[in-house]
């Protein structure tokens, strides 16, 4: 009994001792993953809001629409396929975000205007 | 003499508009039924919401039905109403779900083709696939009907219908031109469902009265429906269809298949036990 | 640099509250741990499809079918934002679905059991859907930034999916004898495998502390228990109806109420398969993926046929504008 207990999380009940053997090795292919990003009113930025799978690009925009937006999320959707997304590499965090901390010049707080000056 | 003619005429088209908002909604309840058999069984996640998103608009679309052959029912005689509804079990009022659940398989108007068990999920798009283009078309037509209230349910579902038109369209595409498997199971799937078609476009009395007003003519939906269904078949590499002469029907006059029997057993079986309890 | 360097940053971070993306370096440990707990999540919420979808066709009105339909769809949506979630970690979905159907990979054993009456649709959603916020809602600040966020989501969407639970069992108790009767025997069934569902208590959970520096858990699973005993212990009175612990008594002193002992043999023994429907809800599923091989093969075979088309068509596009000669 006791070796069952291993692993205490909601949803978790650790992995069955001697379960059926694993599965036979599938060999058909995976539809393809794809990230969506949905725009939740005119006027704002497309924002990611999670990936779905799907065969082609109208699938995934109505799976999208499905799943995404069921509560009237979005007016607009974008897909993209996942493999096509290039992301910075986060060992390099360093090299690349840290030289934005000392030009604050770029924030407009930076710069101090007489009060009166207006629309600025 | 003529006032009383024009006034049985008015009577006669209510009565006929009734009936024909319960074929509407004995349609889109049945299809609802079916497609949310699927729940939980799709073949990949992504699907499985999509059908379940498709079997709601259909209950959506045969509440608002329902509920409007209900209001149309309540503002008559309860005598007269209970002539015009064939209830075996009277309701101590007549709304939405009395209509759903307390009619027996006689008195649903449902197309036989809706009724028909899911099949394969070749089967389930080609049905969907069928009942897309036809609402899609009666409901164009509908969007003028001289009773309001109708052709504004009409107005709001189609908006709907192209939608499960387009995605039931997509994946007759990707079955027919898919793999030689799934070319094979769509031809299965027109040879099941396609004795069946020939029922939409035979009017019902009821329909003909009722669509008397806004010139819906069902040659004009034959053809609509044939070309739609053929111009998608040839893009799906699908061999085209025509529509014979013979073919099954009764549904719209209460005459089903057996089994419309079973998933009325299922879907009435709490209303029945209890009678007017309250869920 | 060394992995015990990266270590210490790591639980630093954590420390910091700084959640960790996908990228991020993170130990093998936690990315296992991971995996296994937001894959059975996933398939928890899945699999949790079939109780409730056994009585879709059944609803017993037009009201209460829309609402359960849009219920169980959810759930399939919240399958599909964990799926997701774990393939940021390196594993498919299809991995994740082979460790379910062999067996492998576990779902919570509350949905190894029957849905009887209509009552259930009541019951599972008061009580399980109120035992699974209740673990859920500390989730959404675990330390994984894709598990956390999709459990926002989750949560967002999980609190009418309680409330219409609730709505149905109050209609019940407040109708005839026999729907009265159906409600407290919902209750009676479903109380106790919810009160499992927060998992073996605390002085038999050795591994509950790493998962709490870790910041993947908040609590201990005996205190989400108890808040949940307390809080049920208390709604269900505006039902007119009683739990089925003759234990379950306020503790003035610790300001919480006392219950009785969990059978936890059941519990065990459900989770080893021995459940009421664990070889059903399994085939189902088993059986659903593999009608559905030929469905998912078609649509990618079309899509490569279209590539192919577009290829050819792009290719002759360019010859015809060779010049000449």
């Amino acid at each position: 009994m006791l070796q069952l207990i291993k692993k205490y999380y909601y949803g978790d009940y650790g992995e069955i001792e001697g379960g059926a053997a694993p599965a036979p090795g599938s060999n058909s292919r995976e539809w393809p993953l794809w990230e969506v990003f949905i725009r939740s009113k005119q006027g704002l930025d497309h924002k990611h809001v999670g990936s779905l799978h799907a065969a082609d690009a109208a699938m995934a925009i109505e799976n999208a629409r499905d799943v995404y937006t069921r509560r009237m999320e979005g007016v607009s959707i974008w897909v993209v396929e996942s493999k096509y997304i290039h992301a910075s590499n986060p060992d390099e965090s360093d090299a690349l975000y840290d030289p934005a901390n000392d030009k604050i010049y770029r924030h407009p707080t930076f710069y101090q205007l007489p009060d009166e000056l207006k629309y600025m | 003499m003529e006032s009383d003619t024009i006034v049985m005429n008015e009577t006669a088209i209510t009565d006929a508009l009734i009936d024909c908002t319960l074929q509407l909604a004995d349609d889109s309840l049945i299809m609802g039924h079916r497609c949310s058999e699927w729940c939980g069984h799709g073949p990949v996640l992504e699907q499985d919401i999509a059908l379940t998103n498709i079997a709601l608009d259909y209950v959506g679309q045969s509440r608002n039905l329902y509920q409007y052959a209900a209001l149309l029912l309540e503002q008559l005689p309860k005598e007269k109403a209970l002539s015009l509804v064939d209830f075996d079990i009277i309701p101590e009022h007549i709304t939405e779900d009395s209509l759903a659940y307390l009619r027996d398989v006689g008195a649903f108007k449902n197309h036989l083709l809706f009724e028909q068990p899911n099949g394969d999920w070749a089967q389930t798009i080609l049905k969907i696939f069928f009942f897309s283009v036809y609402r899609f078309y009666l409901f164009q037509q509908l969007q003028n009907n001289a009773d309001e209230r109708l052709a504004a349910i009409a107005e709001k579902s189609v908006k709907e219908v192209t939608y499960h038109l387009k995605w039931s369209s997509e994946w007759v595409i990707r079955l027919g031109d898919g793999t030689d498997e799934s070319k094979f199971r769509m031809l299965q799937a027109i040879d099941a469902l396609w004795p069946f078609v020939g029922e939409l476009f035979e009017p019902a009395g009821y329909e003909t009265l009722c669509y008397y007003s806004d010139m819906l003519t069902f040659e004009r939906l034959r053809s609509d429906w044939l070309n739609k269904i053929n111009q998608i078949f040839e893009t799906a590499t699908l061999p085209p269809q025509s529509i014979g002469r013979w073919h099954q029907t009764g549904g719209k006059n209460g005459y089903h298949s057996e089994h419309l029997g079973y998933i009325l057993a299922e879907m009435q079986f709490l209303q029945r036990t209890f009678p007017n309890a309250i869920w | 640099m060394d992995t015990t360097k990266l270590s210490e940053q790591f639980q630093q971070k954590i420390d910091e509250d700084i959640k960790i993306e996908p990228q991020d370096w993170m130990p093998d440990e936690y990315r296992k741990t991971l995996i296994r707990q937001i894959s059975q999540h996933a398939h928890s919420e899945v699999v949790g499809m079939l109780p409730e979808g056994n009585w879709i066709t059944r609803a017993p009105s037009l009201r209460r079918k829309a609402i359960l339909l849009a219920k169980v769809q959810d759930e399939a949506g919240h399958g599909l934002y964990l799926y997701a979630a774990g393939e940021t970690l390196g594993i498919t979905r299809d991995e994740m679905y082979q460790q379910l159907h062999s067996g492998k990979a576990k779902y919570s054993s509350i949905f190894n059991y029957p849905t009887l009456t209509w009552a259930d649709m009541g019951a599972i959603g008061w009580l399980v859907d109120g035992a699974a916020i209740m673990n859920q809602v500390p989730l959404s600040r675990c330390s994984y930034g894709p598990y956390a966020r999709a459990m926002v989501r989750v949560c967002k969407e999980e609190s009418f999916h309680q409330r219409q639970g609730f709505e149905i069992l109050l209609t019940l108790s407040k109708g005839n004898a026999a729907q009265r009767k159906m409600c407290q025997d919902a209750i009676n069934r479903w109380w106790w495998p919810s009160l499992m569902m927060f998992g073996p208590s605390d002085n038999n959970s050795p591994h509950t502390a790493q998962s709490m520096q870790w910041k993947i858990k908040r609590f201990t699973n005996d205190e989400l228990r108890q808040k949940f005993v307390d809080v049920c212990a208390e709604q269900v009175k505006f039902l007119g109806m009683t739990l089925p612990d003759k234990d379950l008594k306020w503790n003035e002193a610790k300001q919480h109420y006392d219950f009785g002992a969990i059978n936890w043999d059941e519990f065990w023994n459900v989770v080893k398969g021995n459940g009421p429907c664990n070889k059903e809800r399994l085939a189902t599923r088993v059986q659903a993926w593999e009608n559905g091989a030929w469905v998912r093969e078609a649509a990618l075979a079309y899509e490569d046929k279209k590539a192919a088309r577009q290829y050819r068509y792009n290719t002759t596009q360019a010859e015809s504008k060779m010049p000449a000669g």
